[in-house]
């Protein structure tokens, strides 16, 4: 036990805590947009690894930091104007298209790596991200490491839950948004499109996975490699229903997440991970993130048209 | 009397020609009227008529295949419900238009100011709405959520929501068909100061009643095509209903029963509640070949407990369930059917019919294993078909086609449907729960005839259903089903129908127990 207060107590763990939640943040919020408006994204896993190459490539190829946090934004923003034309007008099952999406992208992404670097075997790296320094915050004893040590794009994250929840519930926009995710024919009676309103939401939710996966190359791992996202996708659709499809629950659950994570792969240099094997340790975040959605998420009220197709002039 | 003569100068909506096709059947076959300001016009027309389809082309949900529409001298632009928003054409969909999970407010701001503008302006809308609601006489709390609501209330958000976007023409698709008769003339009342106000409305409906008591015009379509137009004050119900359905219409007369056997006995039956649904407690009822026995009682008491029972979906707690005299163990539908009940479910669209099956699989629901619609455990389609085809011939269905999926007809289309699966496989037990709710008159008599038919050649009819005016058409008998526990047996006339109504309140079974 006293090893796990060690743990709680270092500045190093809490500073950890933020910088695996910030992937999670952008995508969690991405995939909330998509299915508040009625559509689910598994596209996100795919979307996060194109997300992650675009990004790093731009960088490698010479831009700079904050165009390759563009180009990633327009390369998801791109797989979700796909996503959203094959599930909105056509009204494809979601389910289908997204893992089509996911597989399309990720081969995409594989396959331009290898088109660009044929010859490479150890993945080049870029300079990355650096900590934002904050002037006062940052100096404070403890907490300045902890918590003010981040970069620039871990802020945007923080910055972009607080946008996403505006935007849902203080504009007109946000309550089209949601009432295309509960009834489209109420969107449909009051003179707005459905379509437009859902398709808005893939493209704008997919720009904002890419750059989920973006932050793992460009803040967390400066280089790109195969198999990097790592299920990290498919851990945001489970935060969204654990946040119940709020912004500022689904943002605790990334950082809940995120702090088993740091938990689990300091624990494995531990007394403990002399005798357990650390498989055992890699799983503990899934479990522990099972409980918490078995918990959490049965009075959940979930968008009762997700995933219900809209034809005008059905009958 | 003020309603007619207000107006008639100035015209604020004009169709021309409306031609609407679905498939090979033309729902709207050029349809040309015009509204007058401060005007109720009722579109009067059997289901399937193709009354909705003409009000969703008005306000954009369909596309005309031929035909205008102008509102205030302008053309509508086609397919665009905004447009007939901007216009000032509001509609009152059958099937509310509103996002349960969001609160009044929101719904009616939905869609009204630019998507892009920085805020909702909650404030000055509530008090906008609460103006309206007062102006109206529709009182509603604008901050409840609407899953919280009762359908009255909803229905008057789906009127705030036209109003508050300034509608000057309201469309009301069937609006009383949910509504308790109180809260249908909490409702007239409105529309009363809504037209005194200058708004003018499309009143649609079946009920000819209530057609007569709030229309100044009436339009009554039949098979798509305009086949009448009268003001309200030179015709009469029965003049309407012989234009609605192109044939003079009888209501059905019973001859007198001549019960024989009793086919199902439940002796001290009760059954588990479920929810808030009642269970049944401790009931005694025998079901004679012969002979329609009429339950009757207010929603909710035990009618449903005592369909799924006999249906076989739910199985006695305590007491005895018996078949033609032998006392029955495990019983289930499947049970149910091979002893020959037959049942016309209460909702047609969730447990009577699968939606996005064709006409030829719903009809083959109950009997899909046998010949000649299977052998030998594999499906014979062509036979299915051919039965189909006959049974939507023999009933009156009309379709598209028996391919067609069952989605795409009107209520009393699909009623018969059933009543045809159920009638075909000749059942010596028919249950009936609410065999007619939501039909017209033509479908009514059509369905209630039928019944007495098969009444006539010796099955049991068990009618369940809420409205006691049907109950004393058909019923031989009636019992009354108040909480769970069923009346003594009536015979046709004992009662009056307030000494009904006081069994029905729940009176006089604590002295008969």
């Amino acid at each position: 036990m006293t090893e796990i207060v060690d743990i709680l107590i270092s500045a190093s763990f809490w500073a950890a805590v933020l910088r695996i939640a910030s992937p999670l943040i952008f995508a969690t919020m991405g995939e909330l947009i998509c299915e508040r408006a009625g559509v689910l994204n598994l596209g996100i896993e795919g979307i996060m690894v194109i997300g992650a190459f675009a990004g790093w490539m731009t960088v490698y190829a010479g831009g700079g930091l904050w165009t390759g946090v563009a180009v990633a934004m327009l390369a998801g923003m791109a797989f979700g104007a796909l996503h959203g034309l094959l599930t909105v007008p056509f009204g494809l099952s979601q389910h289908v298209v997204g893992l089509g999406i996911t597989l399309l992208a990720t081969a995409s992404a594989y396959y331009a790596y290898r088109l660009a670097l044929p010859e490479v075997t150890n993945p080049p790296r870029i300079a990355p991200f650096e900590p934002l320094h904050i002037p006062g915050l940052s100096d404070l004893p403890w907490l300045g490491e902890a918590l003010f040590s981040q970069t620039a794009l871990t802020w945007a994250g923080f910055a972009c839950v607080a946008a996403v929840s505006l935007v849902l519930y203080r504009t007109p926009l946000g309550l089209a948004l949601r009432a295309a995710g509960e009834n489209p024919h109420a969107v449909e009676a009051q003179g707005l499109s459905v379509g437009a309103i859902r398709m808005g939401a893939v493209i704008v939710g997919s720009g904002l996975m890419a750059v989920g996966g973006a932050f793992l190359t460009m803040s967390a791992f400066s280089s790109f490699f195969f198999e990097m996202v790592n299920g990290r996708g498919w851990i945001c659709i489970a935060l969204v229903v654990f946040g119940a499809w709020k912004p500022g629950k689904a943002l605790l659950g990334a950082l809940l997440f995120a702090g088993f994570d740091a938990l689990q792969v300091r624990l494995q240099q531990t007394g403990m991970g002399q005798v357990v094997p650390y498989q055992v340790f890699l799983m503990i975040p899934y479990l522990l993130s099972i409980l918490a959605l078995i918990l959490m998420s049965r009075r959940a009220q979930v968008p009762a048209a997700l995933m219900t197709p809209f034809n005008r002039g059905d009958r | 009397m003020t309603l007619q003569d207000t107006a008639r100068d100035e015209t604020v909506l004009r169709l021309s020609g409306i031609t609407k096709r679905f498939g090979a059947l033309t729902a709207n076959d050029a349809i040309s009227f015009s509204l007058a300001k401060g005007e109720v016009v009722a579109l009067l027309g059997e289901n399937g008529a193709g009354k909705t389809t003409l009000m969703n082309i008005l306000f954009g949900h369909y596309t005309a295949d031929a035909g205008e529409v102008e509102v205030f001298g302008q053309a509508l632009p086609p397919g665009q419900p905004g447009a007939a928003l901007a216009a000032g054409v509001g509609m009152v969909h059958q099937h509310f238009t509103l996002a349960d999970n969001m609160t009044v407010l929101e719904n009616v701001l939905l869609g009204t100011g630019s998507l892009w503008s920085p805020g909702l302006g909650k404030p000055a809308a509530r008090r906008r709405l609460q103006a309206l609601s007062e102006d109206f006489g529709l009182r509603v709390d604008p901050d409840a959520r609407v899953a919280e609501l009762s359908v009255g209330e909803r229905q008057r958000v789906e009127i705030l929501k036209a109003l508050y976007r300034d509608a000057r023409v309201l469309i009301l698709d069937e609006p009383t068909a949910v509504l308790t008769p109180q809260e249908a003339d909490a409702l007239f009342l409105t529309l009363r100061r809504m037209v005194a106000q200058g708004l003018s409305v499309i009143f649609i409906s079946h009920k000819l009643h209530e057609v007569m008591a709030i229309s100044s015009r009436v339009l009554v379509l039949r098979h798509g095509k305009l086949v009448g137009e009268v003001a309200t004050h030179d015709t009469d119900r029965h003049q309407l209903a012989t234009l609605m359905v192109g044939a003079e219409i009888t209501a059905p007369a019973p001859a007198e029963a001549r019960p024989g056997a009793v086919l199902m006995r439940l002796a001290g039956l009760s059954t588990t509640p479920q929810g808030n649904r009642p269970g049944l407690r401790g009931i005694d009822l025998d079901i004679k070949a012969g002979q329609i026995l009429g339950v009757a009682g207010v929603s909710g008491n035990g009618q449903g407990a005592l369909a799924d029972l006999v249906s076989g979906v739910t199985s006695p707690s305590e007491g005895r369930l018996e078949i033609a005299g032998d006392r029955v163990e495990g019983w289930n539908p499947r049970a149910a059917l091979a002893a020959g009940i037959g049942r016309i479910p209460e909702d047609r669209h969730r447990t009577g019919t699968v939606a996005d099956f064709t006409l030829t699989e719903n009809a083959v629901l109950e009997s899909y294993r046998d010949a000649p619609n299977a052998r030998a455990g594999w499906m014979n389609w062509s036979a299915a078909r051919r039965t189909t085809e006959a049974l939507i011939a023999k009933y009156d269905v009309r379709c598209p086609g028996s391919e067609a999926r069952i989605r795409l007809l009107s209520g009393g289309n699909m009623q018969k449907l059933i009543l045809g699966r159920v009638l075909e496989a000749a059942p010596r037990i028919i249950l009936a729960n609410q065999p007619v709710r939501g039909l017209d008159i033509g479908a009514v008599t059509y369905v209630q005839e039928q019944l007495i038919a098969a009444r006539d050649a010796g099955a049991a009819v068990l009618l369940i259903s809420e409205d006691l005016d049907e109950i004393l058409t058909l019923s031989d008998v009636i019992r009354v089903i108040s909480d769970g526990r069923l009346s003594p047996e009536f015979a046709r006339g004992e009662k009056t129908p307030a000494e009904l109504g006081q069994w029905m309140a729940g009176q006089g079974f604590d002295h008969a127990a």
